[in-house]
């Protein structure tokens, strides 16, 4: 009861004088509404980042072989540098073998689900009178496929009859099929692709359509005719062209539930068993999962170097709160000297300031609330982001420290009303 | 002669002293001897500085006296501490100020609502007695206008309707008058006079208005701090 009239009260006050509530808040305002901003923007972005690394398989392990770092390569202060006696492209028999991956399955059978493995061909542009794509020819794997989530549209994907046979086989995109065959999937299988490479010339039958899908943070800059596809053949085909027959790369697909970096460290161990005695290579394993958690961990480092920039605007915006209510309580001095001969306990008149300094503090902070919201999403468009993750965390914290603020700074103000002495006040001029 | 009334003010020796300054100390009061009957109409008389709103105040229980004794509606107020006062404020007492004093940005309704919130009387309650007071003053067309909107005498109208929001057992009234014209002084001077012929309120009233003196029951005149004669009114007593 008491509580509903001192709000009435504040408010009523607020209203009298709206311009000096407004220039009041302006610091609460401007903190709260950063808080809330970067926190939104933070949290969209963070969600974005960890739905897309969940797409292109966080738990995914990519294994690849690199040059080894020699003692020669460092130097006495720790740096790296390139020596070229050292500089070795690696060979065909450098790279992992068919052997290594069938011990590597064995062995991890319970934690492997697909080994995932590509071989890149070439750029071309396929031709066809006056009809064109651009593709880049790969050869895949079904774990390759798996992993990318290509699943085919119309046809079917490679048999394992076709993957050990190297057959003359292709899968091509949605968008081929809509320049090369205006769209008309049914048309598109069976057809053969006739593709120029070097001065090589190859046929490709097509056995199936997957659709494409544009890479969020990858802005095209050519027409949609121009978008260059990937044009998917067998592996082994691939890695005929290319006259190899180990794999320099390939990735992981692990089981659910697995400690994907203890397996990480447990692969690349494994496969530098072999290259012990390599003088220049090694295994390097690694998994988006560790660079997921190094992004959120910056990004929250980030959000609370800016928390703090902000938490001194609220300071200042508190200490402003706090000079106003002084301002306020001699302004109304024999207000409060009335009040107390009208009866008013000091108690009663404390609470009524405190209960005004929350509710301007509380206004600003829901303003501050409103106006950081839309900084957060005009931010998001800004980025194109596709998520917009208000964070409630953020939301009920500012509410809760702006009110902390009110009952702060607006302790001292408040206590001082109280103990005015009922006679000095009603005899202030 | 009264001794067979209930006694609502009970004064003796009452010394009143100000420090300005560590050496310097004023003696405002020079221990007064007071006693007010219940539905008494008392004029406080004298001249500027004389002592008569410190006198005042502490009766209301606002200050403290120096020295002496107060008993004020069987409370011995010179024992009780400050958290007390500020409920006999409430209860007990009810004010009346030269500058009206309302409370501003907020409407006569309100205004008189404010000594019984913090009496803690609930707001339909509240609503309803505020509304028979200002009826009780005239003023019951001027309900949700703010001071501002007021004249001087309609104010003051607010004023008392407020002093007697939780039914004191004392009006006291510091100058009602002394900003107000003659014939609006008039007008406030008869609601005085119906609270206490009406319903038998004790009044202490100062002013340095001879003829409105005339009117109260008993007149009391105070000279530097000191009370100098004590004599009947024309008012007599009510009830
Ligand atoms: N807080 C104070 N500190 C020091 N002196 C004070 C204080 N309050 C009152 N006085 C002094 O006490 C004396 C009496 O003041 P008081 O206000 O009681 O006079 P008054 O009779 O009401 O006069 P008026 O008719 O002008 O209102 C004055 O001389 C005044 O200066
Ligand atoms: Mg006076």
């Amino acid at each position: 009861m008491m509580l509903g009239e001192n709000i009435r009260l504040a408010l009523s006050g607020l209203r009298a004088n709206k311009m000096r509530a407004l220039l009041t808040m302006l610091g609460i305002i401007i903190g709260i509404a950063s808080v809330i901003a970067i926190m939104t923007v933070g949290n969209s972005l963070t969600a974005e980042l960890n739905n897309e690394f969940a797409s292109m398989g966080a738990s995914n392990i990519d294994v690849m072989v690199t040059r080894k770092l020699n003692e020669e390569d460092i130097s006495d202060s720790g740096m790296i540098y390139s020596s070229t006696s050292s500089n070795k492209e690696p060979k065909d028999s450098d790279f992992i073998t068919e052997e290594m991956l069938e011990a590597y399955i064995e062995a991890y059978d319970d934690k492997v689900y697909a080994l995932a493995a590509s071989e890149n061909v070439g750029q071309t542009q396929v031709k066809d009178g006056n009809l064109y794509a651009n593709v880049a020819i790969r050869g895949v794997n079904l774990g390759r496929l798996y992993a990318d989530k290509k699943e085919p549209l119309a046809g079917r994907v490679f048999s394992e009859k076709e993957l050990a046979g190297a057959a003359k086989v292709c899968m091509v995109s949605d968008k081929f099929v809509n320049n090369m065959f205006n769209g008309d999937m049914e048309a598109a299988l069976g057809s053969t692709v006739y593709v120029e490479l070097g001065n090589k010339n190859y046929l490709f039958n097509i056995i199936g359509v997957y659709e494409y899908e544009q890479m969020t943070y990858y802005f095209e800059t050519v027409a949609e005719k121009d978008i260059q596809t990937e044009l998917y053949i067998p592996l082994k085909t691939a890695k005929n062209i290319n006259h190899k027959s180990n794999y320099e790369e390939f990735t992981v697909i692990g089981e659910q539930g697995i400690d994907v970096n203890a397996f990480v460290t447990e692969t690349q161990d494994f496969f530098n068993k072999y290259y012990e005695n390599s003088k220049d290579f090694e295994i390097w394993a690694y998994s988006m999962n560790s660079y997921m958690e190094e992004i959120n961990s910056m990004m929250g480092t980030t959000t609370l170097a800016i928390s703090v920039i902000a938490g001194i605007a609220l300071l200042v915006g508190g200490i402003g709160v706090m000079n106003i209510m002084l301002v306020s309580i001699t302004e109304r001095t024999r207000e409060i000297g009335t009040r107390k001969a009208l009866g008013a306990p000091n108690s009663s008149i404390r609470i009524q300031f405190i209960v005004e300094s929350i509710v301007i503090c509380l206004i600003g902070g829901i303003i501050g609330m409103i106006l950081g919201i839309l900084m957060g999403y005009g931010g998001i468009k800004l980025i194109k982001s596709t998520v917009f993750a208000v964070s409630v965390k953020s939301v009920l914290l500012s509410i809760g420290f702006s009110m902390a603020i009110g009952v702060f700074f607006g302790y001292y103000p408040a206590n001082k009303a109280a103990k005015l002495d009922p006679i000095e006040a009603l005899r202030y001029e | 002669m009264e001794d067979n009334r209930k006694q609502i003010i009970n004064m003796r020796g009452i010394i009143k002293r100000f420090y300005i300054g560590t050496p310097n100390e004023l003696t405002v009061l020079k221990g007064i001897d007071l006693d007010v009957y219940e539905g008494e109409f008392v004029a406080v008389v004298g001249a500027s500085g004389s002592g008569k709103s410190t006198l005042m105040n502490i009766i209301g229980s606002l200050d403290r006296p120096t020295e002496g004794e107060y008993i004020l509606d069987g409370i011995d107020i010179t024992k009780a501490k400050d958290a007390e006062l500020s409920g006999i404020r409430n209860r007990k007492i009810g004010f009346v100020f030269q500058t009206y004093n309302l409370i501003a940005k907020t409407n006569a309704i309100k205004n008189i609502e404010v000594p019984m919130l913090y009496a803690g009387i609930g707001m339909k309650e509240r609503n309803r007695r505020a509304k028979a007071l200002l009826e009780m003053v005239g003023m019951e067309d001027r309900m949700h206008h703010l001071p501002e909107e007021l004249s001087g005498g309609q104010k003051q109208r607010v004023a008392i309707a407020r002093a007697m929001a939780n039914d004191p057992a004392i009006i006291l009234a510091d100058e009602p008058t002394g900003a107000l014209d003659s014939s609006t002084g008039r007008m406030v001077m008869d609601i005085f006079h119906k609270l206490h012929k009406e319903q038998g309120k004790t009044i202490i009233l100062i002013t340095h208005s001879p003829e409105l003196a005339e009117e109260c029951g008993r007149i009391v005149t105070i000279k530097d701090g000191e009370i100098i004669g004590v004599r009947e009114g024309r008012g007599g007593v009510a009830v």
